[in-house]
């Protein structure tokens, strides 16, 4: 049943592989620097690496922006998403999975009447716009460093091919790592809060979360629509739309995986923070406005902006609005239809309210924490009945009980920590008022 | 990977020996040329004889570059252009092979005084094609050089016809048979075709160059 559920989110990552593999491969295949064989085997292997090493940071934004808690809402949302993107890509409008997917997440938020964190979506949004800038900036920057090293290093041209080999590969590497990291949330993302998948543990080696699980399946199915479909586009990307010479491709994927990475790595985010510098969002972008934007960067270094088609730069810049709206309008008629025509249950509904706020848990984790925690809650409250009642009414008892239960969630403590001290405490109270 | 590195080792001495033969082949031919003037005509012959190996010899190292560049698809967005490059300037020395050939069956009879204008014009020649190997060495190593190099082609050239010119308006001022006249006329002709053929080889070497530019 899970599988049939992930379909929809499997079918993004297999569309992700087949078309996003070119921003990392494309010139290298295209231009016959690198054989399809090789870079798809590089591409398959680092993108499962990274998506299952760096996904978690944002997977968590998306979490953030909207924590989807039906199999079968997660199911419609990635659904709802591939379609804005179908839509989209025959209105022949750039269109990019990041986008369509959080566009999708609002529309379940809409439809569940959950509120959207704007502070979250400003940050989502504002990533987008500032990502192919970056790019550009760090494209332009590796370009006049590349040519003056070039220009002074008195490499013969075979010399300089062959190191150009080996840089495509080992930045090419980089570039899957880092599209894998950051675009997994964009597969599985939205099935994380309602996952079934249990935790793993492999004595010597460590567990496997449920969240890593789908992230490796998710990975997989990005590997194989790089197998299996990306030949093409990686041909046409390499040999008909942008002639770059090898070394100039070279410094576009760097430029891309560079921003990839940057705002999917966690590591990177503790140290900025550790260091009293302000966090980087991590949020999915799009890697083919990244490469835009580096190869426009060059363009920049090149030719002071001549030959720039900014028509496109506006199409690109429609699509940060148009793909998010499109695909919520699109996800709420389809929550709409897979509720009330398919009966199938879009949002699960709510048990208990207790907040759990953990940036380091595991959601499958979490499911269990929660699960002790109600049973812990249902023994304090015997526990508290029993302690208040010798002396107080049943009412007041309650009283002491729902004041606690507010405690904790304004203040967002482990009550399992205060449950002894406060029982003993409150007995202690009991004893001396009666005494 | 070590087997990759080993191949452009090899090719890399390959194109090395390539343009030596074509640059040695070059001042052999003007030595050739100039045994001829003074009547050395046995140094002409081996001369010639060397010229003929040379030619040879950079035929069968472009053959070989040609079919490892391709069958190891190395430098691939730049591979038509440099086999395009070597092919032409191999050209050069075939011209400089035919020249010395056509000295060698026709014997042409050059007056005395005619001579220094045909060392003359075999040195600015012979500097074409040398320059144009050089410029030649520095797109695969220096591209920065290469404008240097193809700007005296250009030079080379220009002068070389400014020499063949003159030399052939003093041959057909000069009392002579017009048959002697047309002979000697076609042999300077020859000679300056090099520089010709080295100004061509530069004009593509121009495009490649910016096409190479990252």
């Amino acid at each position: 049943m899970l599988l049939f559920f992930l379909s929809s989110g499997l079918f993004l990552g297999w569309s992700l592989g087949a078309n996003d593999a070119a921003n990392v491969f494309g010139t290298a295949v295209g231009s016959r620097m690198i054989r399809f064989k090789t870079a798809a085997i590089i591409c398959g292997v680092f993108v499962i690496i990274g998506a299952v090493i760096g996904g978690n940071g944002t997977s968590e934004t998306l979490g953030k922006l909207g924590a989807i808690s039906a199999l079968g809402g997660a199911f419609t949302v990635a659904l709802s998403a591939a379609l804005s993107i179908f839509v989209m890509v025959r209105l022949k409008l750039p269109v990019s999975t990041s986008q369509a997917i959080v566009g999708a997440i609002i529309g379940w938020n809409f439809f569940a009447n959950n509120p959207t964190d704007t502070s979250i979506l400003i940050k989502i949004v504002g990533t987008w716009v500032v990502c192919p800038i970056i790019a550009g900036i760090i494209a332009a920057i590796l370009f006049i460093l590349v040519r003056f090293l070039v220009n002074r290093s008195r490499l013969h041209l075979l010399q300089q091919d062959q190191l150009t080999r080996y840089g495509l590969i080992i930045v090419g590497a980089f570039g899957a790592y880092s599209l894998g990291a950051n675009n997994i949330a964009n597969v599985v993302g939205v099935f994380i809060p309602s996952s079934p998948l249990h935790s793993l543990v492999f004595p010597l080696i460590g567990t496997f979360s449920g969240k890593q699980q789908l992230f490796l399946i998710g990975g997989i199915s990005i590997a194989i629509g790089v197998a299996t479909y990306s030949r093409g586009v990686m041909e046409t990307v390499g040999s008909s739309v942008v002639k770059l010479s090898p070394l100039a491709a070279l410094i576009v994927v760097m430029a891309e995986a560079t921003v990839l990475f940057i705002f999917a790595s966690q590591g990177l985010n503790t140290f900025l923070t550790a260091n009293g510098l302000p966090p980087i969002p991590l949020v999915p972008i799009s890697s083919s406005q990244a490469a835009i934007g580096a190869l426009v960067g060059i363009g920049l270094v090149r030719g002071g902006g001549k030959g720039i088609c900014y028509s496109l730069l506006g199409k690109i810049s429609l699509g940060w609005i148009a793909t998010p709206i499109l695909a919520s309008i699109i996800t709420f008629i389809a929550l709409f239809f897979m509720q009330n025509v398919f009966n199938q249950t879009v949002i699960a509904p709510k048990t208990e309210t207790i907040q759990i706020q953990s940036h380091t848990t595991e959601p499958m984790e979490m499911d269990r924490q929660i699960q002790n925690k109600k049973i812990s809650v249902f023994y304090f409250h015997e526990n508290l009945h029993q302690a208040v009642q010798g002396n107080y009414s049943l009412s007041m008892g309650q009283i002491v009980t729902n004041s606690f239960n507010h405690f904790m969630h304004v203040k967002r403590l482990d009550e399992k920590a205060l449950y002894p001290g406060l029982i003993g405490l409150l007995k202690g109270c009991c004893v001396g008022d009666t005494g | 990977m070590a087997l990759m590195q080993n191949l452009t080792k090899l090719l890399i001495s390959r194109i090395d020996e390539y343009l030596d033969a074509i640059s040695e082949g070059m001042i052999v031919f003007q030595q050739g040329l100039l045994d001829y003037l003074e009547n050395r005509m046995t140094d002409f012959e081996e001369r010639m004889a060397m010229v003929g190996q040379y030619e040879s010899r950079a035929d069968k190292l472009r053959r070989e570059i040609e079919n490892q560049l391709y069958s190891h698809s190395l430098i691939p967005e730049m591979r038509g252009d440099v086999l395009g490059l070597l092919e032409h300037l191999d050209n050069i020395i075939d011209v400089a092979k035919e020249t010395l050939t056509q000295f060698s069956i026709e014997v042409p009879d050059i007056p005395m005084e005619l001579c220094a204008d045909f060392s003359d014009l075999t040195v600015s020649t012979v500097q074409a094609g040398e320059e144009l190997v050089s410029a030649v060495r520095a797109f695969f190593r220096e591209l920065s050089r290469v404008k240097d190099h193809v700007h005296k082609v250009y030079f080379f050239e220009k002068e070389t016809d400014r020499i063949a010119s003159n030399l052939k308006m003093k041959i057909f001022r000069r009392d002579m048979d017009l048959s002697r006249k047309m002979h000697l006329r076609d042999v300077a002709t020859n000679v300056a075709k090099i520089s010709d053929e080295a100004e061509n080889v530069a004009d593509r070497l121009s495009i490649y160059t910016i096409k190479r530019t990252i």
